[in-house]
C-alpha cells in the first residue's frame, strides 16, 4: 500500500510581476523519493522552488499544494522550514560579520523549538557539525567565516548542503545545486545527498543537465516547459533529454492547445 | 514592500517616562546674570566664572552652524532653561541618601545606586538634568589614587586639575555650541586617574534629562596621566515630549605619555515619534588630545537615539607615535537625522588612526558620516585606513558620505574604504527559508554589518547595544 504523498501539488499557479509563469503544475512526492525536475532555462524550474519554499516575490494565482496534509500555502515561510521544507539556494545569500557557526545553530535551534524540544547549546553543536562536516567534506575553518561572504561558487554550493546535513530536512529543494561546481564538487555534493537519504524524508532536485543524476539516482523525472510539465517518468527520461535535448518536448508543448500558443506568441 | 522590517524599526521607546520629583529651575532665557547665577548655585572660585563669562561673550559674537547636512526649525535660546536641579540634590554623605524617587529612576533604566546592588566591576556616575545626584564605587577608586566625581565636586576638591585641563582640548571658544557649553554648563563628570595606575573597572556616566524645556550642558573631564590607563562609557536617556530639547555637551579628553583613555558611547536620547515630532538635539563637541608619546585614545559610539544628532569624536594626535580610533555606529530610522564622524589630526610623528563607521538608515531616516584626516606638515610616516559602510532599510531613507582628506607631508600612507549596502528581501528570505522570523534575522544582518564595532565596546555593553539597535530597528523592515 502506497504511503500518503509528502507534498502533493495540483495545478499551482504563480506570477511575477503579473506575468504568469507556471501554468498549472501538478506533481505528487512520496517519502523516500527523489525526483528530479527538468526543462530548458525560463521553463519556471526555479519558479516552482521559490513558490514551494514561500518567496514573497511570487503571487500564488491558483491550485494548491498540500505539504504533510496540511495547506503549504497558508504557511509564513519560516514556519515551512521549521516544519522541515529546506531550499538550497541556486544563489546563496551573503551575510557578512555573521559567522556560519552562528548561523546555523540559530536555524537548528528554531527547527528543535518548533518541534518543542530544548535549543542546543554551542559546545552540543560544535560536536554535531564536526560529524555533518564530514558529509560535505568541508574543513572546520568554514565555521568561522562569515555566512557565504567571500565564499566561491562552489564553496556556496557545499554551504548550502552543510546546511542541509545539519537540518536534516523532510524535504529538501534543490535549486541548481549542480550549476557552477567542478565534476569533484559535484561529486562531494551529490554524495552528501544521498547519505542524507532516509526513507521518510524526499528531495526534489531541480536541474538544467542530466550531469548531477549519474551521482543521484532520481526516481521520478519531470520534465517543464512554459510552466507546465509536459512529460514525467523514470531516469531513462533524463537520459533521453541528455541525447536528445528539450526541442522534441517543448515543440510537443507547442501542440498543446490554444494556452501554449498564446504563450509563443507572447514571447514572441 | 516587507512588512516584516516596518513593524520591526517601530517598537516603543522604553525610557520616556518622567519622574516626578521637585526641581530648583531658573526662569527661562540666557545672559550674564544667568551665568553668574550657575556659578554662584555652584559656589565656583573665580577662575571658572570668568572662564564661562569669556565664553558667553564669545558665544554672543557667534552663529549656529548650518553646514551639518540637517535640517531643523530655529532655535529660541531665550526659551530654554538653563540650570534645573532637583531640590533634594545636595552633596550627600553616602548614596544610601539619595532621593528613593531618583533612585528608582535609575533602576527602570537599568542602573543601580545602592551600593550593594551596584553592577560588578563598574563605577557609575549619575547626572539627572542639571546636576550629578550621586556616583558609586568612589572609596575603592580612592585607594588607587583615581579621582572619579561629578564636575561640581572636582571644581571644589580639586580646583588646580580642573584650571590646569579644562579648555585645553575644546576651548571656550572653539564653535558655537561649545562656546554655549562653557558659559552655562551645569555639571558632568571629571575623572583623573594618576600615573602608572590602570583602572580596575569601568567607569561609567549616566545622562538622564528629565525637566521639559531644560537644556542639558554637561562637561566631562577625563585626564589619565603618564602611563595611565582607563575605560569610560556613557549612556543617556530621556522622557518621551513633544517638543524638541537640547543637549549641547562637551567631553575632554587628556593623554599623556604611554597613556590610554577608551571611551564609549551608548546614545539612547528619546527620538521623536514616527513623525518627527519631539526628540533631543545632540549637539555635542567630544574630542581627545593624544598629548604624549605612544599615548591611545579611541572613541566607540553607538548612536541610536536623538532626533539630530551632531557629533565628531575626534583625536588630536600631538604625541609621537600616538594613536587615535573611532569605531562607531549610527542609526536613524523615522525622521530621524545624524550628521557624525570624526576628525583625525596628525600633528606627532608615527602617529595612527584607523576609523571604522557603520551608518544605517531606516523608515525616513538621514545618516551623515562626515570625517577629516588631517596631517600635519611635521607629522612624517602618519597612517590612516578608514572604512565608512552605509547600510539602507527600505527606500525612504537616505545615506551620504563626506570624507575630507588633507595632507600636507609626502610620507603619509592614507587608505579610504566605503561600501553601500541594502538589506534586500533575499537576504530576508534566505534567513527565513532556514526558520528564522523576520526580526531575528534582521538583527542578525545589522549585527554582523556592526560587528567590528561591537566588538570593541566593553564587553556588558556590547550585548546591550545589540538589543538597542534591535529595538531602534524594530518595525523598520517590510
Amino acid at each position: 500500500m502506497l504511503a500518503k504523498p509528502l507534498l502533493e501539488v495540483a495545478n499551482l499557479r504563480a506570477s511575477v510581476d503579473g506575468k504568469e509563469i507556471l501554468r498549472g503544475i501538478s506533481l505528487s512526492v512520496y517519502p523516500g523519493e527523489i525526483h528530479a525536475v527538468m526543462g530548458p532555462n525560463g521553463s519556471g524550474k526555479s519558479t516552482l522552488a521559490q513558490v514551494l519554499a514561500g518567496h514573497p516575490a511570487y503571487q500564488v494565482t491558483g491550485g494548491t499544494a498540500t505539504y504533510e496534509g496540511e495547506d503549504l500555502l497558508s504557511l509564513e515561510p519560516e514556519v515551512r522550514a521549521q516544519r522541515g521544507i529546506f531550499l538550497a539556494f541556486q544563489y546563496p545569500v551573503e551575510i557578512p560579520g555573521v559567522t556560519n557557526a552562528y548561523f546555523l545553530r540559530a536555524a537548528y535551534n528554531e527547527v528543535r523549538k518548533a518541534r518543542g524540544e530544548e535549543e542546543i547549546d554551542p559546545l552540543a553543536f560544535h560536536e554535531l557539525m564536526e560529524e555533518r562536516l564530514k558529509l560535505v567534506d568541508m574543513d572546520a575553518a568554514m565555521l568561522g567565516r562569515s555566512v557565504n561572504a567571500g565564499f566561491s561558487g562552489g564553496e556556496k554550493k557545499r554551504n548550502e548542503i552543510l546546511q542541509m546535513a545539519v537540518l536534516e530536512p523532510r524535504l529538501a529543494i534543490l535549486d541548481e545545486t549542480d550549476s557552477g561546481l567542478d565534476i569533484d564538487a559535484l561529486r562531494i555534493v551529490a554524495n552528501g545527498i544521498n547519505r542524507l537519504k532516509r526513507p521518510d524524508n524526499a528531495t526534489v532536485v531541480v536541474t538544467h543537465y542530466q550531469r548531477l543524476l549519474n551521482y543521484i539516482i532520481p526516481d521520478v523525472v519531470h520534465v517543464l516547459a512554459h510552466g507546465r510539465i509536459v512529460r514525467s517518468g523514470t531516469k531513462d527520461l533524463a537520459l533521453e533529454l541528455e541525447a536528445r535535448g528539450y526541442d522534441w518536448l517543448t515543440d510537443e508543448k507547442g501542440l498543446d492547445g490554444a494556452e501554449a500558443r498564446a504563450g509563443v506568441a507572447g514571447a514572441a | 514592500m516587507s512588512t516584516a522590517i516596518e513593524t520591526l524599526v517601530n517598537r516603543e521607546y522604553q525610557y520616556g517616562f518622567v519622574t516626578d520629583i521637585e526641581a530648583d529651575t531658573i526662569p527661562r532665557g540666557l545672559n550674564e546674570d544667568v551665568v553668574r547665577v550657575i556659578s554662584a548655585k555652584k559656589q565656583e572660585p573665580a577662575f571658572l566664572l570668568n572662564w564661562r563669562l569669556k565664553a558667553y561673550r564669545r558665544w554672543l559674537t557667534m552663529t549656529e552652524p548650518h553646514w551639518a547636512n540637517v535640517t531643523y526649525p530655529a532655535i529660541d535660546y531665550q526659551n530654554i532653561i538653563y540650570y534645573s536641579a532637583p531640590k533634594s540634590a545636595k552633596p550627600l554623605a553616602s548614596l544610601d541618601d539619595v532621593d528613593p524617587e531618583l533612585r528608582r529612576t535609575y533602576e527602570r533604566l537599568g542602573i543601580s545606586l545602592t551600593e550593594q546592588k551596584r553592577i560588578a566591576g563598574v563605577a557609575v556616575d549619575a547626572i539627572f538634568d542639571s546636576v550629578s545626584v550621586g556616583t558609586t564605587m568612589k572609596a575603592e577608586l580612592a585607594a588607587l589614587g583615581i579621582i572619579f566625581c561629578s564636575f561640581g565636586e572636582a571644581v571644589r576638591e580639586h580646583p588646580e586639575l580642573v584650571e590646569k585641563y579644562l579648555g585645553t582640548v575644546v576651548p571656550h571658544s572653539d564653535n558655537f555650541f561649545a562656546a554655549l557649553n562653557a558659559a552655562v554648563f551645569s555639571d558632568g563628570s571629571f575623572c583623573y586617574v594618576p600615573k602608572g595606575v590602570k583602572c580596575p573597572m569601568e567607569l561609567s556616566t549616566y545622562f538622564r534629562i528629565n525637566s521639559a524645556d531644560t537644556g542639558q550642558f554637561e562637561r566631562t573631564l577625563l585626564i589619565a596621566d603618564e602611563g595611565a590607563s582607563v575605560s569610560y562609557l556613557e549612556g543617556c536617556t530621556a522622557p518621551r515630549r513633544d517638543t524638541n530639547q537640547l543637549h549641547a555637551a562637551v567631553v575632554e579628553l587628556v593623554a599623556l605619555d604611554h597613556a590610554s583613555i577608551k571611551y564609549s558611547t551608548v546614545q539612547n536620547w528619546y527620538a521623536g515619534d514616527a513623525e518627527g515630532r519631539g526628540g533631543i538635539y545632540n549637539f555635542v563637541t567630544k574630542r581627545g588630545k593624544a598629548a604624549g608619546a605612544h599615548s591611545k585614545i579611541s572613541w566607540t559610539q553607538v548612536e541610536t537615539g536623538s532626533a539630530i544628532t551632531w557629533k565628531y569624536p575626534s583625536v588630536i594626535l600631538q604625541g609621537d607615535h600616538s594613536t587615535g580610533e573611532f569605531y562607531s555606529v549610527a542609526v536613524v530610522n523615522n525622521r530621524q537625522q545624524a550628521d557624525t564622524g570624526t576628525k583625525m589630526i596628525h600633528i606627532g610623528k608615527n602617529t595612527k588612526s584607523t576609523i571604522i563607521s557603520k551608518g544605517i538608515s531606516a523608515g525616513q531616516g538621514n545618516n551623515s558620516y562626515r570625517g577629516k584626516v588631517k596631517v600635519l606638515p611635521r607629522a612624517d610616516n602618519a597612517r590612516n585606513y578608514t572604512q565608512c559602510d552605509s547600510m539602507l532599510i527600505g527606500n525612504r531613507c537616505g545615506a551620504h558620505t563626506f570624507p575630507y582628506i588633507e595632507v600636507e607631508n609626502d610620507s603619509a600612507t592614507l587608505e579610504h574604504e566605503a561600501s553601500t549596502s541594502k538589506i534586500g528581501e533575499d537576504q530576508i528570505f534566505y534567513c527565513k527559508q532556514r526558520g528564522l522570523k523576520a526580526e531575528h534575522a534582521i538583527s542578525l544582518i545589522v549585527s554582523g554589518f556592526c560587528k567590528e564595532v561591537f566588538q570593541n565596546l566593553p564587553m556588558e555593553f556590547a550585548l546591550e547595544a545589540q538589543q538597542l539597535l534591535g529595538i531602534t530597528l524594530e518595525g523598520s523592515v517590510g
